[in-house]
């Protein structure tokens, strides 16, 4: 067990090696440095050069990678000049929001998913299967963004239910019920756009899973043994088929970091995919390179956890 | 004599079992909703690329002041027009093609890398199969969309060919890891052993034996990679990281809804268009669906 941790840790390291360069590289193509945005026609020209000089821009590209990669290190990804701000600050406000949405889409998926996925596999080819498979293959075809602009428009603006953009009222304060309650009410929509996004390939899994499980040996000898039908499948059935998808989780964090960018442009989530977004437009290059860093270490992370909980619940994959 | 050899010929025909299109075929004639689902594509395709040079093109970019937002039916414009003055109707036309267009080209080039070293690596094995998937590996965990974004707005002279390319540097690496999987078992099989003792070059064995063997799963993977791109298309269109401006997309249309006014009293604007994606995304997935249960035999329904 703790060998395929450490095998499967490991090769994370040169992985990270890879995408920090990847990375870097992009951000040494991206026009302009930190200081460009400080010129104005009364600036200088040598003392642009001096500030640059002890930057270290115009050092060799492997001393300056050294340094980002330490400063990276300490949570160090310089200053942003759009927002004024250092980066690890504007990033960590933004995490906190995005780590919300995606607790709760997670969370609404699991609560959607685990019993369409059962029910539908139990009562194979009923009208609730038929359904469900039709469902799951909509979820499956529609692009993030169509769904979440007719869900905008539906209930954010025509029916007018829920707030169309923000992430909590202005009038309340922290720590408030209504503070609570009102940021809950914002992430009604982008998480529910989320998390029908999301169920898709849980059900699918889930109902496969429960329709091959009727055929398995363990449920044979638990009817043989007379262990009535309601039980074999809420607990026998329902225990062996939820152990993979607890495995999908990495994917799906995965997954939810990747649509985050769309979900959060659409309904003005103030979020790190937003974030990304209007970084781009103002083109702040060292927001924009900080967020590739921690995504894609999120990605692996992701890929890491669900390798893991998979060694953990199937001790065929593990490495000895 | 004649007759009595086409009598036999028939005959013979009749019972051997539906190979190739024909299975297809049957698929479709027992399955109405993918007959319907092809036809329609069909017609989308056909119509969107032969109506496309005839709109006025000129027209849909300049700015009309005087035609601001008119509704469906009002001064002539069967759609309506949006924030410029152009005709909606015209763009989702050009925007059609254009989005299909890119799809096409991105999943050509995308099969093409992923076939080939899909084959490469399950043929080889060993260590080349090895590489190869340390680098598939890697590129399915790298935030792919992020970085592209990141490409768009840093490339310089960006335009249609230079997106496509982008793409497919990222997108190749399902096709070769379905391709690869595939290849791995089917190279272990007599014929190709056969092939090989016979000193059948390996390039020969990999294109003219062992790919005409998995294309079934080419078709699929073709179809469902297109219903992929033409998503992964139109939504960095949505964006705004899509096709440059001078080349609207049906994501470019769905993406003047980030504007609060035009998504609450202007639906004309945005809504067809997504419709449209919508529709066409469920054709291209249900023909996938129905070549996938064609394919595999335990499915089929025909």
């Amino acid at each position: 067990m703790w060998k395929t941790i450490v095998r499967r840790v490991l090769v994370m390291i040169p992985q990270l090696f890879v995408l920090s360069l990847l990375i870097f590289g992009l951000a040494k193509l991206m026009p302009g440095d930190p200081f460009t945005g400080m010129i104005t026609p009364q600036t200088d020209p040598n003392v642009i050069e001096e500030l640059r000089e002890k930057a270290g821009l115009n050092d060799p590209w492997y001393v300056q990678y050294y340094h980002w990669i330490v400063n990276a290190f300490h949570g160090d990804f310089g200053d942003s000049y759009a927002f004024k701000d250092s980066v690890s600050s504007l990033i960590g406000e933004r995490a906190l929001n995005t780590f919300w949405l995606s607790l709760f889409t997670v969370l609404l998926v699991y609560l959607i998913a685990i019993p369409l996925g059962i029910y539908a596999g139990r009562f194979q080819n009923s009208l609730f299967d038929k359904g469900t498979v039709l469902y799951s293959f909509v979820t499956y075809a529609i692009p993030t963004f169509v769904l979440g602009l007719l869900i905008l428009f539906f209930f954010g603006y025509k029916l007018d239910w829920f707030p169309t953009s923000g992430s909590v009222d202005v009038k309340y304060d922290a720590g408030t019920w209504g503070y609570f309650m009102s940021k809950l009410y914002h992430l009604i929509l982008p998480g529910f756009t989320g998390a029908i996004l999301g169920t898709t390939s849980v059900i699918q899994y889930l109902r496969s899973e429960v329709i091959d499980a009727k055929t398995q040996d363990y449920v044979k000898t638990a009817r043989s043994k007379g262990v009535p039908m309601k039980k074999i499948y809420s607990k026998h059935i329902f225990r062996n088929s939820l152990l993979p998808i607890a495995a999908f989780l990495g994917f799906t964090i995965t997954g939810l970091l990747g649509g985050s960018i769309f979900i959060e442009t659409i309904f003005g989530y103030p979020g790190m995919g937003q974030l990304f977004i209007e970084s781009l437009g103002q083109r702040d290059y060292s927001v924009i390179t900080a967020l590739v860093m921690l995504f894609g270490f999120l990605s692996l992370l992701g890929s890491l956890l669900s390798d893991i909980i998979m060694s953990i619940v199937d001790p065929r994959i593990r490495i000895e | 004599m004649v007759n009595v050899q086409d009598h036999t010929i028939t005959e013979a025909k009749e019972s051997m079992p539906a190979t190739g299109f024909q299975v297809v075929f049957r698929e479709f004639l027992k399955d109405k909703l993918a007959t319907m689902s092809l036809v329609f594509l069909l017609i989308i395709i056909f119509g969107a690329f032969f109506w496309a040079p005839f709109v006025d093109k000129e027209a849909l970019m300049q700015i009309n002041l005087r035609t601001i937002f008119m509704e469906p039916g009002e001064g002539g414009f069967f759609l309506g027009t949006d924030q410029g003055g152009s005709d909606v109707l015209g763009q989702l036309v050009i925007g059609t093609r254009n989005s299909l267009f890119i799809a096409f080209s991105i999943t050509a080039i995308t099969m093409v890398i992923g076939v080939l070293l899909g084959l490469i690596a399950g043929y080889y094995g060993g260590l080349i199969d090895n590489i190869i998937m340390r680098v598939t590996d890697f590129v399915i965990t790298l935030p792919m969309l992020m970085l592209i974004i990141v490409f768009v707005t840093i490339v310089p002279k960006y335009n249609q060919f230079t997106f496509v390319l982008i793409l497919s540097a990222f997108y190749w690496v399902g096709t070769a890891r379905l391709i690869r999987s595939k290849v791995l078992s089917e190279a272990r099989r007599d014929y190709v052993n056969a092939s090989k003792t016979m000193g059948t070059r390996d390039f020969s064995i990999m294109l003219k034996g062992i790919l005409p063997n998995i294309s079934s799963l080419l078709i699929v993977e073709l179809v469902l990679n297109l219903a992929g791109n033409v998503g992964i298309e139109t939504g960095l269109s949505y964006l705004g990281f899509g096709l440059p401006p001078n080349v609207p997309s049906l994501g470019t249309l769905v993406g003047y809804a980030s504007n609060p006014d035009v998504i609450s009293n202007r639906w004309w604007v945005w809504l067809p268009a997504s419709l449209l994606i919508l529709i066409l995304m469920l054709a291209i997935n249900y023909v996938g669906q129905a070549f996938r249960r064609a394919a595999d035999s335990k499915q089929r329904l025909g």
